[in-house]
């Protein structure tokens, strides 16, 4: 079973998608397609069972993965073999808590999406797509395989947002669609190029690490590795997404239901970070030290730039997306410190980036599910409103104040985490940025210090929105609302407990990512000495 | 495990478990759920006080020395550890005790209140993360608990968070906290990069042997980067304004947050740091205190709400502290640290106490407008709150550096130490005595102000005085203790009971500090001898003065206050000081509201011109293009194009049609005429 126990962790949701498909014809009673109350119930347990056991398995992957062991639970078949295309699955340090955390948060975006109501067959069924497609991303060994699960992931996405987005879902469900296909295009160009210029041509990820450093050509006038480095990382810096690519993510984020801006902030964020650090840094190291600063420098302008749009925000959702789009910033500059000549520094970045990736993961989901929360009770979710609202009487006021006093426990998890967002120690963002910070501090001092301002604004905007919303007398009374509910808890505290106990004990995570990432940082160093750069 | 380390961990951690409980189980039990934080706090602080006794049985020694790995990643390690020696121990003893009297205190204080066990809570949150900056053996485990001593000041402050000034006050707090911690997060980086460690004693021991030689100025910056972290929290210039918002919380808050833990926890970071601070970061050191200083006491002059004028001679004090460590007395600093933290704990509780009094008169009598900190509402409060009065006066006497008083012995020393700084350095460094002393006096004069206009003369509202009464024992207590903790002799027995003598056990205990930096320390203690009588015959003479000039105006009313005030006020200087220098509203026009505007201008660059302008552009033209391309395909390739060899091919049709004439000699002729073309036209090639 271990062996194919990767396959089974891709396809258990998909798998789950079907039977949803074939159950819902036995049971919807009078065999017409639209859902009864019946189906729905089914199809939520359906994806439930389904999403809790890819859970359950990735968590088993995570205690049996031995650190320092390689790459592991491979599969490796023969697929198109006229174009040597192969389905090659393997986790090693860098994928394994990208894969956890993905399963988490489907189980947990699932279990937030109860109240769905429209067409609740398609809307589970493209969730569980959507999970089996990022699953196949982060174990994909093989880059034309890798790049038809990174394909896959835009359909469901596209309908998941233009169908059960906010008002404005059919715009932000285009133009994230173009726009991450337009990254996709330059993916394949670069995939294309190493497929024809690697000797005997390959798809496999690891087998090119060792054929792509023989490349040698000029395209133009231009270093063809240059051309290629620059294409995979316009086609990850939109995912990721690095400023000037970043504007899809706020009105993605916006419209989208809780559930799927949960797991585009979660998991599909990563996916730009994971490409470069799965595909650009091994396949092209020599590059890696060429645009190093360039990296750094775009992760400062993330940081500062992202935290700035999110101080200006009235929308709390919108707030909490350009929160992302800074703290990935963190994740970029620790990359960037791959180059750094002391070993420590290099270590406490590139580390610090994975781990930032997962924190990021999971603190962010917990601020788009307490977003989701709120917005279910009143309706809205703006911090103030906006100056063109609906009813004059409220346009320009202060949405809400003093629910601290109504909703205790709501507003103690916000608080937490608003704090794990603003990098509080004993959170677990704090240790993932302090690494990154050191990493980017080791090679590039003055950036590094432009770029703690972060520690700063990011708190200006997690504050200050904490207190217009729930502290200070009430402004906006909402008769009767409720304290979070059984179910609702069921989403926040599992998250609240790993940002507590990875910030308290990150060894948890380090020690296993760690053997992967060092050795990372040694092949980019060594390699990028054979190629001749450095 | 031995047993010292146990102790050191259990003080650490059970006021962690008191926030812990009260936050998930005491408010099931209500009041009663106090007892597990008292005890908690109460076991703290005995363990403290033993630490404290083993600095009379081995002195000198580290008591505990610790190290375990945090985290690694094989070159990069992060080690967390527990470093105490007579320092930490003294600190301890501060911190858990002041902190045990607050929780003491609050019984009475918050009693009825809604949150009544949170706050508890909070109050454990609150100790934990500041023993924990004691306790801590390296800068990155000190900024941890530094961080953490951010929210826990966050919820404390904005306990009441209802009230709008509350819940800005705490945020103001955290964020202004947090622009120093930057610097000191970055001063952090600058040493590790250098030393890779982040160990405080490792750092002092790598200094020691030259490992910033040749590096410049790196050190010096790095020691003022790390320090910046102790002008925030220590609320020194120009970071100090968010210490008067941070009145909002609870009065014994105050207590706790401005005598012993949170403010003290710069200058204690100072204090550690200092084997490493160069003689030109400690000249940085010496001017922010002393600008602080002298300037904090020019504030608390013209202040009428009680707290203020407490929350401004705690930034003056604590002013105090940073200018002793940057002129070198060092001992002196931490000595005030101790003595001041004692006697202005008693201070605030003392306000708390009047405040609570007022605060029910002001309910029976059912006015809701009065403000009851506003000592221009109180007056003749002596006779009705005696333990409140003569406690308060002993604080006063201790602040205001009075022989038999701790405050004199602490100060006096500091004062000395500026002294010797210009006698060393001369020339600009005359500003350090001059706001030294300057302070001194003016300390003198408002505190005998607040005293007189507060508990002396006629009572100012006959309506609340009659509701007046002394506060109950579980507030009165911590106030007798601490006001006997603000005599001198507490600090020198048994070596001497000599008022004008400061040598005893906290003198053995703190030696007068090394530094690895540069700075010789047997030149700074060999011009502190020489100039301590001149600061004392000055100190003395200043302080009198204080007290006499309060005398005149508050008590005998001698002068006419309004009348000089309005004189003085000519230069608009009197609306200077209470306006506080205008610091609150120049840093609101020149940083907040740019800052803000700013921010909206960004958002709006990048939403409405970036994205909906240019990337949406990218869209238009697309659409444009396939507009344009859709138009052609249809209108020219295909309606002219290809429909043109349609009609072209109908035309001919049409024309050659007329060929057809069924004549055969036509179509032999035609044929003839072909077969004679093409046999020329291969003739021709």
């Amino acid at each position: 079973m271990s062996s194919h126990i990767l396959s089974l962790l891709i396809f258990i949701p998909a798998a789950g998608a079907l039977l949803m498909l074939i159950g819902h014809r036995f049971i919807s009673s009078n065999g017409n397609s639209e859902d009864s109350g019946k189906t729905a119930v089914f199809h939520k347990w359906i994806a439930v069972i389904f999403t809790g056991l890819q859970l359950f398995l990735s968590i088993w992957l995570w205690v049996n993965y031995v650190p320092g062991g390689g790459i592991q639970y491979q599969e490796h078949h023969a697929w198109i073999q006229s174009f040597n295309i192969e389905y090659f699955l393997g986790v090693d340090g860098l994928s394994l808590p990208l894969i956890v955390l993905t399963a988490l948060l489907s189980f947990i975006g699932v279990v937030s999406s109860w109240n769905i109501k429209k067409s609740v067959l398609g809307y589970f069924s493209l969730l569980l797509l959507l999970d089996t497609a990022m699953m196949g991303v982060f174990c994909s060994l093989d880059f034309f395989l890798f790049y038809v699960f990174w394909e896959l992931m835009l359909l469901p996405m596209y309908f998941l947002i233009g169908i059960w987005g906010g008002p404005q879902r059919m715009y932000a469900a285009i133009k994230f669609f173009l726009y991450t296909l337009l990254g996709s295009v330059l993916m394949l160009l670069a995939m294309l190029a190493l497929y024809f210029y690697t000797e005997p041509h390959t798809f496999n990820l690891i087998a090119m690490i060792q054929s792509g450093a023989a490349i040698r050509d000029t395209f133009w006038g231009m270093d063809i590795r240059m051309l290629i480095f620059v294409a995979l990382f316009i086609g990850f810096a939109i995912k990721v997404p690095i400023v000037p690519f970043h504007t899809w993510l706020p009105l993605a984020h916006v419209e989208a239901p809780t559930a799927v801006s949960v797991i585009l902030a979660g998991v599909l964020l990563k996916m730009g970070t994971y490409g470069l650090l799965r595909i650009n840094y091994p396949l092209l190291p020599d590059q890696v030290y060429i645009f190093a600063w360039s990296i750094a420098l775009l992760g400062v302008i993330n940081i500062i730039w992202g935290a700035l749009n999110a101080i200006a925000q009235i929308d709390l959702k919108k707030m909490v997306a350009y929160s992302s789009v800074s703290h990935m910033g963190y994740v970029l500059l620790g990359m960037a410190a791959v180059v750094s000549t002391s070993a420590a520094g290099s270590q406490a970045g590139i580390n610090g980036a994975v781990m930032q990736m997962f924190n990021h993961g999971t603190i962010t989901a917990m601020l788009f599910l307490l977003v989701g929360i709120i917005y279910e009770k009143v309706h809205h979710r703006y911090i103030f409103f906006p100056k063109d609202y609906k009813d004059p009487a409220l346009a320009g006021k202060l949405a809400f104040g003093g629910l601290a006093g109504q909703l205790p426990v709501y507003s103690g998890f916000v608080a937490l985490a608003f704090f794990a967002g603003l990098g509080l120690p004993a959170l677990s963002g704090f240790i993932s940025e302090a690494m990154c910070f050191i990493g980017g501090f080791s090679i590039f001092r003055t950036l590094t210090i432009i770029g703690t301002l972060g520690i700063l604004l990011n708190a200006i905007y997690f504050l200050r929105s904490y207190m217009h919303i729930f502290l200070g007398p009430v402004s906006n009374a909402y008769e009767g609302l409720k304290d979070m509910n059984g179910r609702e808890l069921l989403t926040i505290v599992p998250l609240a407990i790993i940002v507590i106990a990875l910030g308290v004990y990150p060894r948890l995570m380090l020690d296993v990512i760690s053997p992967t990432m060092n050795s990372l940082i040694k092949l980019v160093q060594d390699m990028a000495l054979m190629v001749g750069i450095n | 495990m031995t047993p010292t380390l146990l102790f050191a961990l259990a003080i650490l951690f059970l006021p962690l478990l008191s926030f812990v409980f009260q936050i998930f189980v005491g408010n099931r039990i209500g009041r009663a759920a106090h007892w597990f934080s008292l005890a908690a706090l109460g076991i703290t602080l005995s363990l403290a006080l033993s630490f404290l006794a083993n600095i009379f049985i081995t002195p000198g020694y580290a008591l505990l020395d610790v190290n375990t790995v945090w985290f690694s990643s094989g070159s990069f390690t992060v080690e967390l550890g527990i470093y105490i020696d007579n320092i930490a121990a003294v600190m301890l003893v501060v911190v858990s005790l002041i902190s045990f009297l607050v929780h003491i205190y609050s019984t009475e204080y918050m009693r009825g209140d809604p949150r009544y066990t949170r706050y508890f809570g909070y109050l454990g949150l609150f100790t934990f993360s500041m023993n924990g900056i004691v306790l801590a053996n390296s800068l990155l485990m000190m900024y941890v608990f530094w961080e953490l001593v951010g929210p826990s000041s966050y919820l404390l402050i904005g306990f009441w968070f209802e009230k709008q000034t509350a819940a800005s006050a705490g945020m103001k707090a955290f964020l202004t906290n947090r622009v120093g911690d930057i610097g000191m997060f970055i001063g952090i980086l600058l040493l590790f990069m250098q030393l890779g460690t982040f160990n405080i004693q490792a750092i002092a021991e790598q200094v020691e042997f030259g490992a910033f030689d040749g590096t410049g100025i790196l050190l010096t910056v790095a020691g003022i980067m790390v320090f910046m972290g102790a002008i925030g929290k220590s609320a020194q210039f120009p970071l100090h304004i968010w210490l008067p918002d941070a009145m909002e919380g609870p009065t014994p808050v105050s207590a706790l947050i401005h005598a012993a833990t949170m403010v003290a926890a710069g200058v204690y970071m100072t204090v550690r740091i200092f084997a490493f601070l160069t003689p030109a970061a400690l000249e940085f050191v010496a001017v922010i205190g002393g600008i602080t200083a002298l300037m904090a006491a020019i504030i608390a002059i013209t202040q009428v709400d009680i707290k203020r004028v407490l929350a401004y001679s705690t930034v003056s004090q604590l002013g105090y502290m940073v200018m002793a460590l940057g002129v070198g007395a060092f001992q002196a600093g931490f000595f005030h640290l101790t003595t001041h933290a004692m006697f202005k704990a008693c201070l605030f509780l003392a306000s708390g106490s009047v405040i609570h009094s007022m605060h029910h008169a002001l309910h029976k009598i059912d006015d809701h407008s009065t403000d009851p900190q506003d000592m221009r509402n109180m007056g003749g409060l002596r006779k009705k709150m005696p333990i409140t009065y003569i406690s308060m006066v002993v604080a006063s006497l201790s602040i205001s550096g009075i022989p038999f008083f701790t405050g004199f012995l602490s100060k006096d020393a500091i004062l000395a130490g500026t002294l010797a700084y210009y006698n060393l350095h001369h020339g600009w460094t005359i500003f350090l005595p001059i706001s030294g002393f300057g302070a001194a006096i003016i300390t003198a004069f408002y505190m005998f102000r607040l005293i007189f206009m507060t508990f002396h003369g006629e009572s100012a509202r006959q309506d609340i005085h009659e509701h007046l009464h002394e506060t109950p024992g579980a507030m009165t207590t911590p106030l007798i203790i601490l006001s006997v903790l603000s005599l001198a002799f507490v600090f020198t027995i048994p070596s001497t009971v000599n008022p004008f003598n400061s040598r005893g056990w906290f003198t053995t205990a703190i030696q007068t500090g090394e530094n690895f930096a540069g700075l010789d320390m047997e030149v700074v203690g060999e011009a502190l001898h020489h100039a301590h009588e001149p600061a004392m015959m000055i100190s003395l003479t200043v302080a009198a003065l204080g007290i006499l000039a309060a005398l005149l105006f508050y008590l005998f009313r001698v002068v006419n206050v309004e009348k000089l005030t309005k004189r003085i006020n000519k230069l608009g200087l009197y609306n200077l000081s209470f306006h506080k220098f205008y610091i609150d509203e120049i840093y609101d026009a020149i940083l907040y509201r740019p800052f803000f505007w700013y921010t909206r201008v960004v958002a709006k660059f990048d939403w409405e011109l970036y994205d909906q302008k240019f990337i949406d552009w990218w869209g238009w033209v697309t659409l444009k293009l396939s507009d344009w391309s859709g138009y052609s395909d249809y209108n020219w390739l295909d309606q002219k194009v290809v429909d043109g060899f349609g009609k072209a091919t109908r035309y001919f049709g049409k024309e050659l049609r007329l060929s057809q004439s069924g004549v055969i000699q036509n179509y032999i002729l035609g044929g003839v005429i072909g077969i004679l073309s093409i046999f020329i036209l291969f003739q021709a090639f």
